[in-house]
């Protein structure tokens, strides 16, 4: 009998997504599920139920029978109390849960043995990056800051220059450069606004730069990058110098756009009264940290408003529904890939992401895990788990060593036989090619795997030094066998080097960025 | 004429070995490779002039007209060769090193000079003679064998007969045996051993390169490029000269390091390439198609590129054959202006010799940075909603992963049938290089385009933009 996934309809009203879309539907099919959708689910994203029943859905009308017959359960926000109620035991639930905030819904679905997945807590490491669904959303909410940003600024974000008259640019300031603050600034440049950033870490100045937008820094040292990936708290030195650079920003722009969040915390106040009242008239503030209390002191959650000044400020956005589910419904998807599809379905408490993730598990609350370093390269983070690898390193590199000096040892006795024998002029002969052939061992694994074409051609031209054996045996007499094999030899090889160095330059010649 | 003493000589060489050495280290990036061909051609002049200056060289009229017509030829070749058929010239220009070797090899063994050496060193000097002129004679006859098979002179399927490892083990045999007697002889008699070994050996080379299947032949070519290092460096031996042993060693590692690169790509052991035939055939009844083939026509095709927003292109030989790369590179420009993220994946073994295909999308200008290799691409390949196929078959066949009777199984490939749709544009239905069955072309999300590459892509073109 296969697995069956449900999906219920989100109840809180002003939850538009759903936790699949009728291709999302699709891709569960092919890991072998059997899904079943609770009958309107997907309307508020624009999905009808006909949709879901072409991709292979079963539609079932009651959210209690989803909770009652489903091996696993896909929602999007964490369940209420009413909805605990309906799941059976062992039933696998995945959605977000924001586990920090709300322990008094984890001990809920631990006592009733629910196997809960917070999506939020999946860790930010490469190979989970396809299920951060943190990151998906926020990519969506930095898009659509720009969207609704420009749609309340009167004016283009791009430059123009018309017979009607010249238009200046637009300029976007973002604030924090997480996947938010990248979207909107990709979205911002790909408009043609001109975009600024800031962000209190230093390492993604390159990720600014790389979407088009100017680094904004001050000159203070202190790096405020954090081993979980998020930004940490700074120094009042540094946050002076911060609201300093803002106030000058606050003159000049004509959208800000501000994404910073620290999680389980209330978002910090970045954008000042003072900020706000420098800014010109017909200016706008979005706020993506509105509902976590907002970066600007003066948002008002859920609300867009015009202040005394004429700075529009936008407390939310438009979730883009139907954009937004197809994205989450593919981090779910991700995730049941990882761990074994239908068929070889398994909680593998072993597994960084899923031990991580899987809030309660067996009656259990499995929170908050233990963290995980988003930087390995970077070991002032974690001193402590460096030791390991060094010593099973040590013991490798003693194994490596014993094995090393046996051959060592060979080669060094052959080669002692080999000087018995041999003149001492081949012996320097020999010690040159033997050099000759760890030098080119050394140099040719570097070359680029683009160029090995060009690599043949060039050792090929030089190959043809072989010229120089016919070049010593030339004689003055041409009727002497020695001189014509040389002369041949010298013919042949020379087409060699000539053809092959010019054949290699026209090759290079073509390669560009 | 001016004559330079042995010392100035030696540090003539000993800057020469230094630049060649800097040449093939300027490889390791674009940006540098210019400068490396300059730094090997300046070691080039000097290592020539240099010999040409030393003491005892005579004949330097002879070598000057041989010289300029060489280098006339040279360059008439490399103007002339169109980059689709780099690996045929690579593959002739490795048989003329090959031949030099020979030839150098019988110089130094009539040569009056080396006569009168006594005792070991005699021995070794004929030791190394013998060695030379069997690496040359492998090398030459391997080369032209490639050369022909690239061209398509010599059919390439391999050709195989039973008991050609024991031909082979026997001749090799015989070859050593004949070593032996050589060094005892005199010289009309060695001469004549001389001849014997040199047939032997082009033997073998010959039959070492036809065993080989048409698809391997990226590990040929880079196999015979180490040869012809080697055969430098053995001339080097006979002839006490430093530089070629030096030159021969950098050629000969560079060949090998290649070699073991597309072994690598190609799940080849590399000791079965260098005994050659290693295009075995595999055991078992490879597996029932099954499913259906389908096609789409041009108008289609342009729909679902229409439709995409990631596009992967995989180029393969057919691409080459049909000089496709400009009308696809204007395709690529078309759909990158649409906003569509386009990328090329190429196999490490894509084409007929390493890093063919790069140089191809280079002369069409492609900018590198959008050129992936195999590593990079496939994680994104769930992810991609066409994948185009172009000429290319082996590189991209799923019997590797997953038909253990497939003759390629285990072989690293580009895993296309991941992605949504998978275009295939090819001739006809007809069996790839290596002679095998491809399970892609039955797959449900795989449509077929007949026809030439780039008549094709001009057509998808016209329907884009119509």
């Amino acid at each position: 009998m296969s697995m069956k996934v449900g999906i219920p309809s989100e109840i809180n009203p002003k939850e538009l997504r759903v936790a699949a879309t009728p291709k999302t539907v699709l891709r569960l099919i092919k890991q072998g599920f059997n899904v079943f959708v609770q009958s309107n689910a997907g309307v508020k994203a624009n999905f009808s139920n006909a949709e879901f029943e072409a991709a292979g859905a079963t539609i079932v009308p009651l959210a209690a029978d989803i909770y009652s017959k489903s091996d696993i359960v896909l929602k999007v926000l964490g369940p209420t109390v009413e909805e605990i109620d309906l799941m059976k035991e062992d039933l696998v639930l995945l959605s977000y849960l924001w586990p920090a905030q709300n322990p008094d819904l984890l001990q809920k679905l631990a006592d009733k043995k629910v196997n809960a997945v917070a999506m939020d807590t999946i860790p930010r490491i490469s190979r989970a990056q396809k299920m951060d669904v943190l990151s998906s959303m926020a990519n969506i909410a930095g898009y659509r800051s720009v969207i609704e940003g420009a749609n309340y600024y009167g004016k283009f974000l791009n430059g123009q220059i018309t017979a009607a008259g010249k238009v200046e640019p637009a300029k976007v300031l973002v604030v924090g450069a997480g996947v938010a603050g990248l979207a909107a600034i990709g979205t911002a440049n790909s408009l043609g606004a001109i975009v600024r950033a800031f962000d209190t870490r230093k390492e993604v100045a390159e990720q600014i730069e790389s979407m088009g937008a100017k680094f904004l820094t001050v000159e203070i040292e202190e790096d405020g990058a954090t081993a979980s990936g998020y930004s940490k708290a700074m120094s009042q030195e540094f946050i002076d110098a911060e609201m300093k650079l803002f106030l000058e920003q606050a003159k000049d722009v004509d959208i800000i756009i501000t994404t910073a969040q620290i999680p389980g915390r209330p978002a910090p106040k970045l954008i000042l009264d003072y900020h706000v009242a420098a800014m010109k008239p017909g200016s706008v503030i979005v706020d993506l940290a509105a509902s976590s209390g907002g970066n600007c002191t003066m948002t008002k959650d859920g609300e867009v408003y015009t202040t005394d000044n004429g700075v529009t400020i936008l407390g939310k956005l438009d979730q883009l529904p139907c954009q937004a589910s197809q994205l989450y419904g593919n981090n779910l998807c991700h995730l049941l890939d990882d761990m074994g599809k239908a068929e070889n379905f398994k909680i593998d408490m072993e597994d960084d992401v899923v031990s991580r993730a899987m809030v309660t598990y067996d009656g259990k609350i499995n929170f908050p895990p233990k963290p995980l370093p988003v930087s390995p390269q970077k070991p002032v983070v974690a001193p402590v788990e460096v030791e390991d690898p060094k010593i099973t390193a040590a013991k490798n590199a003693k194994k490596d060593a014993v094995g090393m000096v046996i051959k060592l040892c060979s080669i060094g006795l052959l080669l002692l036989v080999l000087g018995q024998f041999a003149p001492a002029e081949f012996m320097q002969h020999f010690t040159v090619f033997v050099l000759s052939v760890f030098i080119g061992w050394q140099v040719i694994w570097n070359v680029s795997h683009s160029l090995h074409t060009p690599l043949m051609a060039v050792t090929n031209a030089i190959s043809g030094i072989i010229i120089v054996g016919g070049l010593l045996q030339t004689t003055n007499d041409l009727s002497t066998p020695m001189t014509i094999l040389a002369s041949i030899a010298i013919l042949v090889a020379s087409i060699n080097i000539v053809g092959g160095f010019f054949v290699t330059h026209r090759m290079l010649k073509m390669f560009k960025k | 004429m001016i004559e330079i003493g042995k010392e100035i000589q030696t540090a003539a060489y000993l800057f020469a070995g230094i630049l060649f050495i800097l040449s093939l280290g300027g490889l390791s990036s674009q940006e540098s490779a210019k400068r490396g061909v300059l730094y090997g051609i300046i070691g080039m002049i000097i290592a020539i002039v240099a010999t040409v200056l030393g003491q005892g060289v005579e004949g330097h009229i002879y070598i000057i007209v041989a010289i300029a017509i060489a280098s006339v030829i040279g360059i008439l070749v490399a103007r002339k060769v169109e980059m689709t058929s780099m690996p045929q010239l690579v593959a002739i220009l490795h048989s003329f090193v090959g031949l030099a070797a020979v030839l150098v090899g019988y110089g130094s063994y009539i040569d009056a000079d080396t006569q009168t050496l006594a005792g070991s060193e005699h021995t070794i000097h004929l030791v190394e003679v013998f060695i030379g002129v069997f690496i040359g004679a492998i090398t030459f006859t391997g080369s032209i064998i490639a050369w022909g098979k690239l061209e398509g002179k010599v059919t390439s399927k391999p050709f195989l007969y039973p008991g050609r490892h024991l031909v082979n083990i026997i001749l090799l045999i015989a070859c050593f045996v004949l070593g032996f007697l050589f060094v005892g002889v005199d010289v009309a008699t060695g001469m004549t051993y001389l001849y014997i070994m040199t047939a032997m050996a082009a033997f073998i080379g010959v039959m070492l390169v036809m065993a080989i299947g048409g698809a391997d032949m990226p590990v040929v070519v880079s196999m015979l490029n180490s040869y012809s290092g080697w055969a430098a460096a053995a001339a080097g031996f006979m002839l006490g000269n430093d530089l070629l042993i030096i030159t021969g060693a950098l050629v000969g590692s560079s060949g090998a390091i290649l070699s073991i690169i597309m072994c690598k790509a190609m799940n080849r052991s590399f000791i079965s390439v260098i005994l050659g035939g290693f295009g075995a055939v595999a055991k078992g009844e490879a597996k029932e198609m099954e499913g259906e083939v389908t096609s789409l026509n041009y108008d289609a095709v342009a729909q679902l590129l229409k439709e995409a927003n990631s596009v992967v292109i995989v180029p393969g030989y057919g691409m080459a054959v049909a000089k496709a790369q400009y009308p696809i590179y204007e395709m690529v420009q078309y759909l990158r202006k649409e906003g569509k993220d386009v990328k090329f994946a190429i196999h490490p073994v894509a084409g007929r010799l390493p890093g063919h295909m790069n140089v191809l999308l280079a002369e069409a200008n492609v900018p590198y940075d959008i050129v992936m290799e195999m590593d990079e691409i496939n994680p994104d390949l769930p992810n991609t909603d066409v994948v185009m196929v172009i000429g290319a078959n082996d590189v991209v066949n799923p019997g590797a992963q997953d038909d253990p009777a497939s003759p390629i199984y285990g072989m690293p490939v580009i895993e296309v049938w991941k992605a949504k749709t998978v275009i295939i544009m090819k001739r006809s239905m007809a069996v790839g290089y290596a002679g095998v069955e491809n399970p892609l072309f039955y797959k449900p999300n795989a449509e077929m385009l007949y026809g030439d590459a780039k008549d094709s892509v001009e057509k998808i073109m016209g329907f884009l933009k119509g």
